[in-house]
Parts: C-alpha cells; structure tokens; sequence
C-alpha cells in the first residue's frame, strides 16, 4: 500500500476518477445532477441549502480546516460551497473539472464524521449533503478506483474483500485450529442454528487481520457464550457501498446480513470493532430497507465486552500497564453514544487511563473513516497532512506518558496508524480485544 | 408625500403581512408535504424530546461548544436576535399602531429608552456581522452578495427607526422608510436565507432528535 500519491496540477491522480472523467461529457453530467436534483434531494436538500446563513461557524469542527490552518476550502459549509451549492446554481451545468474536483471533496476530504453538526446553529447535516454529492458522482462514474473496487467485491462476492467462500471458512477452521493449541476445546461454531449470538466481522479480518478471529474465539469460549458465525454470505457486516453511493447494493449488502442472522434463529448479532460497518448495520442499511431500527437486535464490540464485565463472564487476570489512551470512533460514539461504556470496558481492563481532549462525542476524528482511507494509496498523504489535528491530540497526550492508543474500530486503526508513523510519535494502537486477550483469565 | 406616507402606512402594511404570513405558511405546508414524501426519516425519527432539548442547549447563550468557543459570535447573534425578534412586539409607538388600528388591546411596552438601547445593539451587532463577514476568512469564503443583502434588509428597520426616534436630520422621510424597511423584511422572510426564522427549529429539531434518539450523543 505504499505507491506515492501523484499530483497532476490541482488534482490528485487517480485511475477511477480520471477514468471516470474522460468519458464525461457536459450533457451527461447535466442529466445526472438534474435527475438526482428533481428526484432523491427533497425538502431536507433544500431546507438545508436554505437555511445555511453562511456563518462558518462549522469550520473549527472539521479536522482537516484545522489542519490546513484555517484553510476556507477545507471548511464543512466550504466545502458545500464548492460542489452542491454551485450544482444547485447552475442546475448541473458544470464542467468536467467541476465533477472532478468535487468528487475528490467529497470522497476524500470529508470523513463524514459529522463533528460539524454539533457545532452548526442550525443543525445542518453536510455529512449528508457531502454523501448526496458522492451518489451523484457515482451515477457519473467517477469514484476513486480502490474504494469502488471494494463496492465491486461487495456485488460480486458481498464481501469487501474478494475473500471467496472457502477461503472464508478455512480461515475459521485455521484458526479454530490455532486457537486450540491455546484453548483445549475451542470451538468456531459455524452455521449453529439457534445461537445466541451471530457474531460478523469485517471482510479485512480474515483478509489481513485475522488473529482477530481468534482472539474473539477466545473471548466467547473463556465466557462461555453460545455463538456462531455463518460460513455463507452475510458473514460480512461491512459496507463499502454506503459510501460510494451505490445505495442499492448498500439495501442488498444489509438484507444479506440481516436474513443470515434470521436464518440462523440467532437472538442478536454481535459485531466486531468496526465503526463504519456498525453505522450501516445500525443507522443506514436498516432505513434503506424500510426498518427504522435493526430488524434483527445487534450490539457494537464495546458494548458487548461492557457486558461480560458486568455479568462476571471474563475476569482480568492482571490489567493492562502501560498508560493508554481512548480513541473515540465517530461512528460508535457520535452514532451510538457508546462513549461511557467504552471507558467502562477500558477502565476494566487498564491500569492507567489518559483522556485525550477533546473527548467522547466531541473526539476528532481519525481522517480515514467515511471511506477515505479505502479510496486507497492516491490519498494517503493528504489524509494525514489533513489530520495534523489528531496528531496534536496524541503528542498530547503522549506527553502525559501514554505508550498505546485504543480504537475501537478498523478505520480508525488504519488512519490513526498513518498518523503515527508520518508524525513519528511512536504509539502502539491496539484493539479493546486485543486486550482483552491479553489481560484475561483464560 | 402624504399619498405616498398613507399607501406605506395603509395598504402596503397589509400586503406585507399577507406575504409574510401567506408566504412562510405556503412554503412550511409546501416542504413539509414534500418533506413526507421524499424525506420520511425527518417525521419517523422526529422525537420531540430531544428537540426540545436541543433548542434548548442552543437557544442558551454559552449553552453549546460552539457557543462557548465563539463569545463573540455568541454574543452578537443573541443580541442581534432577541432586538431583530422580540423588540418590535415591545415598541410603545407599535403597540399603539396595532391597538388603534385593528386590535383594539394594547399591551405594556419596553420604556422607549430601552428601546433605543436594543435598536443600537442591534445595529451594532449587525456591523459585527458585516465586518466579520469581510475579514474572518471562513465566513468571507462562504459569503455571497444575498448575505449582504438580507443583513441590509433586517438591520434597516432599526437604523431608520434609531433615526425617526431621535429625529436626526430628514427624520420625516426616515419614519417612511422605518415603515417601508419592516414591510419589505416582512416581505422577504419566507423568500430569502431570513426564513431560517422558521425553519431554524426544524432543521435544530431534526438533528437533535436523530442524535438523541437513534445516536443517543449530544448535538451541542
């Protein structure tokens, strides 16, 4: 994942958008913009677009304004400026250009965080305006190659990744098999019909990270839960469609892993520590398919691990030393208010606790997440120069004597991981269950 | 002149609450239907709870993270909105107007000193806006000449009533155009960025209400 990013005058080379961009013509960019216009933006769109009095006061939200120094074009209503209001204006009659650099606002330098919204008087959403740009980029064709590579797996495989079906279940038996070595009796139950628990990852996890696998197995075996996980598709609760703007395969990607839960006669899914797949699971897939809430009962990681400490399932042998600190995922924290069980499950399992500041819902956020970092190579350099904010946060606090930084979520890890190496500030960045492994009687 | 002061006092008094009245009530019925429509989160997910709360925190100056990283901003929106909103409703001169023309009930009236008080922290709250508007660069980023117009067209009705009141040079002409400056804001409010007036606690209410209800985080 090392390829240099590329710059070609004001724009960022990337294959798909520059792919994307050469077979756009002005018509057809008119008649995308107009349709989406006089279609899917309804009276929230234009409560929106009207009610912003153009005060910037959401600008000290947004890592990457701060970041730039204060840079306007970075702000959240800037960046509105720069491509829905101008689309609204001149009703799609812009130039390639245009979509070309909107495109790159939208998918990369917006994490869809939704900090600004918690700083605008009027409680407007740009998260949502900047994902309505990406949905039109999307009817364009001009989303950043990796990230629309993963929605194409998605489609293809319904997972992220490419990971093929038995690729996926020998994964499980790996490291089931692995696991025993540990855990005499260790058990990956797969397809158990009638579990308590449905426990999905990402498409990463057997990917590139899947000692988090067993760990979990761990974790459920030591505290005796009655879990399983499916060896058929739905086993993947990510969901990179959300934000390319493929909301039809986001709904698909979703009923998938609703209806193997269902299939399975589980009570409740538990999902690993992932923010985004958690906001798709919880807030967004859920609406797109006509369910105001989960249909199926489903908890975050934190939430989970809250639990076994309060039921006494897992006890901690000897807590976690070295001084950390908490990372605040957007998704789980903003989306979910999980902020004072996640401090639960730390304080649980780690001697020293740091805040870094600010915290909880008001955390920066990590510059990775809403699909940012999946837009791959091109953009890393500008996500961490953009995220100069969090690095700040963590000299802090490294300062304050903290060695490890926790994120509970894969985003965040991947983001937080780059900050740290292109900033030199020598954290480790670990998982809750990470951990938890660690720490636990097993 | 007289014509001209009977028709802006007369009929065009009424015509300007008619399109103020008829037009935000035209546009809120309008969007909100379509709003049904199209947006069905917005209703489904509507909990007037966490609205309320929301208001709350940010109709409470220094109530918000925001408020509080920005007192200045803070200060000289509340006070230009509490002269630009309520001071008109409390305006001796107004409530004589009203009670002798149509109502027929008068009710108390802020002492005229305090009124004059309020115009001029209005006004000068509006050339807070103006000048930050031109050099904070992120306000000036995002500014476009309707910004300037519809703060133009709010803080005229103070200027020129400051100007009438205190009967400063040509206040004859200012009393006109007092008048002539309230019909046309009345006017513009539902046509312009001044019906923030009354979307601003639907907008607030929607957030606060998918960030106290689904998110279960604070919104301020």
């Amino acid at each position: 994942m090392g390829e240099p990013a590329e710059k070609n005058g004001h724009f960022t080379k990337d294959k798909g958008i520059d792919e994307g961009c050469r077979r756009l013509t002005p018509e057809k960019i008119e008649s995308v913009v107009k349709k989406m216009l006089d279609t899917e933006a309804g009276a929230r769109m234009k409560v929106y677009v009207e009610t912003c009095v153009h005060c910037g006061l959401c600008s000290e939200a947004c890592h990457y304004y701060n970041s730039h120094d204060g840079d306007p074009t970075f702000s959240p209503a800037g960046k509105v400026k720069q491509t829905l209001w101008e689309l609204i204006r001149k009703k799609g009659r812009v130039s390639v250009d245009f979509i070309r650099r909107a495109t790159e606002i939208s998918y990369t330098e917006c994490n869809l965080c939704k900090r600004c919204a918690m700083y605008c008087p009027m409680g407007i959403d740009v998260a949502y305006m900047m994902l309505f740009v990406r949905r039109i980029c999307h009817f364009l064709g001009t989303s950043p190659q990796y990230i629309q590579d993963t929605a194409h797996s998605h489609s293809a495989t319904m997972n992220q990744m490419w990971v093929k079906e038995d690729e996926w279940i020998d994964t499980l038996f790996w490291q089931e098999e692995e696991a025993r070595d540990e855990m005499a009796g260790l058990e990956i139950p797969m397809d158990k019909e009638g579990a308590d628990v449905m426990y999905s990852v990402i498409g990463p996890e057997p990917k590139f990270r899947a000692q988090l696998i067993y760990q979990a197995a761990v974790i459920f075996n030591a505290a005796g839960i009655d879990w399983t996980m499916p060896s058929t598709t739905g086993w993947d609760n990510s969901d990179m469609c959300m934000y390319t703007g493929d909301n039809d395969m986001m709904a698909r990607l979703k009923r998938t892993h609703y209806e193997t839960a269902m299939k399975l006669k589980v009570n409740r899914i538990v999902m690993g520590e992932c923010g985004h797949a958690f906001r798709s699971v919880y807030d967004v897939g859920n609406r797109a398919l006509g369910w105001r809430m989960p249909p199926v009962p489903m908890v975050h990681g934190i939430e989970f691990y809250a639990e076994l400490f309060r039921e006494k399932k897992i006890r901690v042998a000897k807590k976690y030393e070295p001084p950390v600190t908490i990372h605040d995922p957007c998704n789980v924290i903003r989306g979910r208010g999980l902020h004072e069980e996640l401090r639960y499950v730390t304080h649980q399992i780690c001697e020293n606790v740091v805040e870094m500041t600010p915290n909880r819902e008001h955390n920066y956020c990590c510059a990775a997440g809403g699909g940012v970092i999946n837009c791959g190579p091109p953009f890393k350099n500008k996500r961490v120069e953009g995220n100069r904010t969090k690095a700040d946060q963590l000299k802090d606090v490294k300062a304050q004597g903290v060695k490890t930084c926790i994120a509970p979520c894969h985003n965040c890890h991947g983001g937080l991981e780059d900050i740290i190496h292109g900033y030199e500030l020598g954290l480790e960045l670990k998982f809750l269950g990470d951990i938890i492994y660690e720490v636990m009687e097993k | 002149m007289h014509d001209i002061y009977s028709f802006v006092s007369g009929p065009l008094v009424w015509v300007a609450f008619i399109i103020f009245f008829g037009g935000s009530a035209v546009k809120i019925l309008a969007w909100n239907s379509l709003c049904k429509k199209k947006d069905p989160t917005v209703h489904n997910y509507w909990s007037w709870i966490h609205v309320f709360k929301s208001l709350r925190h940010w109709l409470t100056p220094f109530g918000t993270l925001g408020w509080k990283s920005n007192p200045g901003m803070c200060i000289a929106t509340f006070a230009f909105h509490l002269g630009v909103v309520i001071l008109p409703f409390f305006i001796y001169a107004h409530i004589i107007l009203l009670e002798e023309s149509v109502l027929g009930i008068g009710w108390p009236a802020v002492p005229d000193s305090v009124a004059d008080t309020m115009s001029i922290i209005v006004v000068v709250a509006a050339l807070y806006f103006l000048i930050r508007r031109i050099i904070v660069p992120e306000a000036k980023y995002v500014t476009s000449f309707s910004d300037y117009a519809v703060l133009a067209i709010a803080a005229a009705p103070f200027i020129t009533g400051f100007w009438a009141y205190h009967h400063l040079p040509g206040y004859s002409v200012a009393g006109l155009l007092h008048i002539l400056s309230g019909e046309i804001m009345l006017a513009a409010i539902p046509f312009t960025r001044l019906s923030h007036m009354f979307f601003f606690p639907f907008t607030r209410g929607y957030i606060g209400s998918e960030f106290g209800a689904v998110r279960h985080a604070r919104d301020w």
